[in-house]
C-alpha cells in the first residue's frame, strides 16, 4: 500500500530523516513509535509530500509519488489526521466534515457523513456546533471523522492520544481498531507507544531520523529495548 | 495602586502637552517671503493646558469612569436576548435589504446633487469593501495594496477612452478583467508569503502601479491624470447638453425633456447602485459555493486545509483574483464619475480605508462592509464643520467603535449554533 524507500528528508541543511525504509502492507495497522524529535512527524510530512523527500522514494499504491504536489497526494486515497487535531474551530462540525469531502459529490458526501455519525455519535449530538467550542476529545472525533468523510482507503493518524483524557484514549484507539474491520489501511504514529503497539500488527522504531527496530507489535512490546526506552521499564 | 495610576495619568498628561502644543500652539505666519514662528494667543495655550488636565484627570479616575460606562445598559439590548430563529430572520434580512435597494433606487430623484454624487462615491467604496471582504474576511489575507487594482480598472477606462474611444460599457468588463489579471500575477509570487510579509509586499505591489502611473508620463500623463472621460451613455443617449460623439442622440431631447444636469449624475448613481447590488450578489454566491468554503478553511487552518487536499495556490489565487476584478470594477465607475484620474486618487491611504472599511464592518459579513462604507464615506463630511479636526473626529470615532464593538459593526454570522441537550 505505503512503501517507503531509504527516504531521506531535509529542513534546509539539517537532515531529519538519514535514509528510512518503512512498509504499511494493505488493511494493516502498522505503528510508529518514537520519542520526542525522532523525526516522527517529518515522516508523515515528506509523505503528505511537504517537504518532500530530498533522496528516495514514497510509492502510494505502486506510483511514485515523491515527487507529486501535496494536494495531489491528499486527493489519492489516503487521508491525514494532522498532529494537534487542527479542526476549523470557526466551522461548524458538519461543514468541518463537508470540507473533508470537498472532492466528492454531494451524495457521496451525505453518505459518508452518516457513516461517521455512525462511528461517532456524539459528532451527531453536536453537529450544528462550532468545532472551537468542543472538548479535545470530541474535536479528535471530529478530526477522524473528517479524514474518513474522502473514504480513504490508507488513513494516517498523528498522535491521536496527544493530550486526551485516558478514557476518551480508549475510546480513539476502539475506533481505530473498527477501521481495520472496514478494511482501512491504518498507519499510526504516537507517543503512547504501549497502547499504539498492542493495537498494531507491526511496529517501526524511529530514533534520531533512522529506523532503530522492526517486528510484530507483540513482539516490540516484550522487546527488552523498547520497554525500557518507551514504556517506562 | 493608586500610585501606579498616578504615575501613568501624570506620564499621559506630559504626552498630551508634548503632542499637542508644538501643533496647536505655534503658528507659522508668513511675512513677506519668509516664515515666522508665533507662538499662539494665550486662549490657545490655555486650552491645551485644559486639555492635559482632563487627560491627567481621566487616567486618575480611568477604573471609576469606565466601571460606570460599563452600569450603563448597553447601546443594543436586543444583544442579550435569545437570537431569531435562523430561517426567520434570514427572511426579514432578505425583506429589509430588497427594501433598502428599492428605497435606494427611488431616494435620489428627491434629494440635491450633491446627497446624490456623495452616495455615488459611496456605492464605489461598497463595492471596493465588499471585493476586499473576499480577500481579507474570507481569504484571510492582508492586501495592503489594494488599491492598485483600483487603479488598473480606472486607467484601463480612462486610456481605452483616450487613446481607442472606447465607451464606458466596454472598459467595464475590460478594466475588471484587466485588473483581475493584474491579481492573478501579482498573486503567483506573492501567495507563498503570510501575515505580515504578504501585507508588505501587497503594500509595495500598491505603491509600484501608483508610482508607474506617475512617471510613465508618454502614455499616462503623469501626475497631471488624464481628463476628458467620457460618460456612460444609456442606448445611445449621452448625458451632456450637446453629443459629443457621432451617432449618439442625447438624452434629454430623445425624451422631450429639459436639460438638466442632474440627469447625468443620477443615472451614474443608478449605474453604481447597480453594480454594488451585482457586486454583493455575485460574492454572496461565492460564499455559498465550495470555492467560499475553502477561503475560510484556509483562513482557519492552513495545514488542515492542506492535508485535505484543498491546493494553497488554487484558493487563494482564486480570492485574489476575484478581489482585484470587483475594484476594476470599481475603479471604472470611478474614473466615470470623475471624468478625470491622476495617481493622487491611488494612493496608500485609500487601501488602508478600504481596509477600515472591511475591517470596522466586521470581517466576512457583507451587511456590515456596506453600512461600514456609508458610515467611513458621510462621517468626514458630516464632520465638515470641524474643518481642521475633521480628521481628528474621524480618528476618534474609530478609536471608540473599536473600543466597543472590536468585532465589527456586523460581524459576520456563521451558520446557526444550536446545542442540544447532552445525554
Amino acid at each position: 500500500m505505503l512503501v517507503l524507500e531509504d527516504v531521506h528528508t531535509h529542513y534546509g541543511k539539517i537532515e531529519a530523516l538519514h535514509g528510512v525504509s518503512v512498509e504499511v502492507k494493505k488493511g494493516e495497522i502498522v505503528s510508529l513509535i518514537g520519542a520526542n524529535g525522532a523525526g516522527k512527524t517529518t515522516l508523515l510530512m515528506t509523505v503528505c509530500g511537504s517537504p518532500q523527500a530530498s533522496s528516495g522514494r514514497v510509492i502510494l499504491e505502486g506510483r511514485d509519488i515523491t515527487n507529486e504536489a501535496t494536494s495531489n497526494i491528499m486527493r489519492s486515497g489516503i487521508a491525514i489526521v494532522p498532529e494537534g487535531r487542527r479542526v476549523f474551530p470557526g466551522l461548524t462540525v458538519e461543514e468541518n466534515l463537508h470540507m473533508g469531502g470537498f472532492f466528492n459529490t454531494k451524495s457521496e458526501i451525505r453518505k459518508s457523513q452518516d457513516h461517521v455519525y455512525e462511528l461517532f455519535p456524539r459528532l451527531k449530538e453536536r453537529e450544528h456546533q462550532r468545532a472551537g467550542t468542543m472538548s479535545g476529545g470530541e474535536q479528535q472525533m471530529l478530526a477522524i471523522g473528517r479524514a474518513l468523510m474522502s473514504k480513504p482507503r490508507m488513513i494516517i493518524l498523528d498522535e491521536p492520544s496527544l493530550g486526551l483524557a485516558p478514557i476518551i484514549i480508549q475510546q480513539i484507539f476502539e475506533i481505530i481498531g473498527q477501521l481495520r474491520e472496514e478494511g482501512i489501511t491504518v498507519f499510526l504514529v504516537e507517543q503512547n507507544a504501549h497502547q499504539a503497539l498492542s493495537l498494531a500488527d507491526r511496529g517501526y522504531v524511529l530514533e534520531t531520523g533512522r529506523i532503530r527496530l522492526h517486528d510484530t507489535g507483540k513482539n516490540l512490546l516484550a522487546n527488552p529495548e523498547v520497554r525500557d526506552a518507551y514504556l517506562g521499564g | 495602586m493608586a500610585a501606579n495610576n498616578f504615575r501613568h495619568a501624570l506620564f499621559c498628561a506630559i504626552i498630551t502637552l508634548i503632542i499637542s502644543y508644538p501643533i496647536i500652539g505655534f503658528n507659522l505666519e508668513a511675512q513677506g517671503i519668509s516664515v515666522t514662528l508665533t507662538g499662539a494667543d494665550t486662549s490657545t495655550v490655555v486650552l491645551v493646558l485644559l486639555a492635559a488636565v482632563v487627560v491627567f484627570l481621566f487616567q486618575l479616575f480611568r477604573d471609576q469612569i469606565m466601571g460606570g460606562l460599563k452600569s450603563i445598559p448597553s447601546p443594543m439590548p436586543k444583544t442579550q436576548k435569545e437570537p431569531m430563529a435562523e430561517n426567520k430572520r434570514a427572511k426579514i434580512e432578505s425583506w429589509v435589504l430588497t427594501g433598502i435597494v428599492v428605497l435606494a433606487l427611488f431616494w435620489p430623484f428627491f434629494v440635491s446633487r450633491g446627497a446624490v454624487d456623495l452616495a455615488t462615491l459611496v456605492l464605489i467604496y461598497v463595492m471596493l469593501a465588499l471585493g476586499l471582504n473576499v480577500v481579507v474576511g474570507l481569504a484571510g489575507l492582508l492586501d495592503l495594496g489594494y488599491v492598485a487594482f483600483y487603479a488598473v480598472g480606472a486607467y484601463t477606462f480612462a486610456l481605452l477612452s483616450q487613446y481607442a474611444g472606447i465607451s464606458f460599457w466596454m472598459a467595464l468588463p475590460i478594466g475588471a478583467c484587466l485588473a483581475a489579471l493584474f491579481g492573478l500575477v501579482l498573486g503567483f509570487p506573492v501567495l507563498r508569503l503570510r501575515g505580515d510579509y504578504l501585507a508588505i509586499v501587497t503594500l509595495g505591489f500598491g505603491e509600484i502601479i501608483r508610482i508607474l502611473l506617475n512617471n510613465w508620463t508618454a502614455v499616462t500623463g503623469g501626475p497631471n491624470g488624464i481628463g476628458g472621460i467620457p460618460d456612460p451613455t444609456l442606448f445611445g443617449m449621452e448625458f451632456g447638453r450637446r453629443v459629443r460623439e457621432e451617432g449618439n442622440t442625447s438624452f434629454h431631447e430623445t425624451f422631450g425633456i429639459a436639460y438638466s444636469g442632474e440627469h447625468k449624475v443620477i443615472f451614474l448613481y443608478l449605474i453604481a447602485l447597480v453594480l454594488a447590488v451585482i457586486t454583493a450578489l455575485i460574492i454572496r454566491r461565492f460564499m455559498r459555493m465550495p470555492v467560499g468554503r475553502a477561503w475560510e478553511a484556509l483562513r482557519e487552518d492552513e495545514i488542515a486545509a492542506r492535508s485535505l487536499g484543498l491546493s494553497r495556490t488554487a484558493v487563494k489565487l482564486s480570492a485574489f483574483t476575484i478581489g482585484a476584478f470587483f475594484a476594476g470594477f470599481a475603479g471604472t465607475v470611478f474614473a466615470s464619475k470623475q471624468g478625470f484620474i491622476s495617481p493622487e486618487s491611488f494612493v496608500f491611504l485609500e487601501s488602508a480605508i478600504i481596509l477600515a472599511i472591511v475591517v470596522l464592518g466586521g470581517m466576512g459579513s457583507q451587511l456590515g462592509v456596506v453600512l461600514a462604507a456609508v458610515a467611513v464615506t458621510i462621517l468626514p463630511e458630516l464632520a465638515r464643520e470641524f474643518s481642521d479636526y475633521r480628521m481628528l473626529v474621524f480618528g476618534a470615532a474609530m478609536v471608540l467603535m473599536m473600543v466597543w464593538r472590536p468585532q465589527g459593526l456586523m460581524p459576520m454570522r456563521r451558520i446557526h449554533i444550536e446545542l442540544r441537550r447532552q445525554e
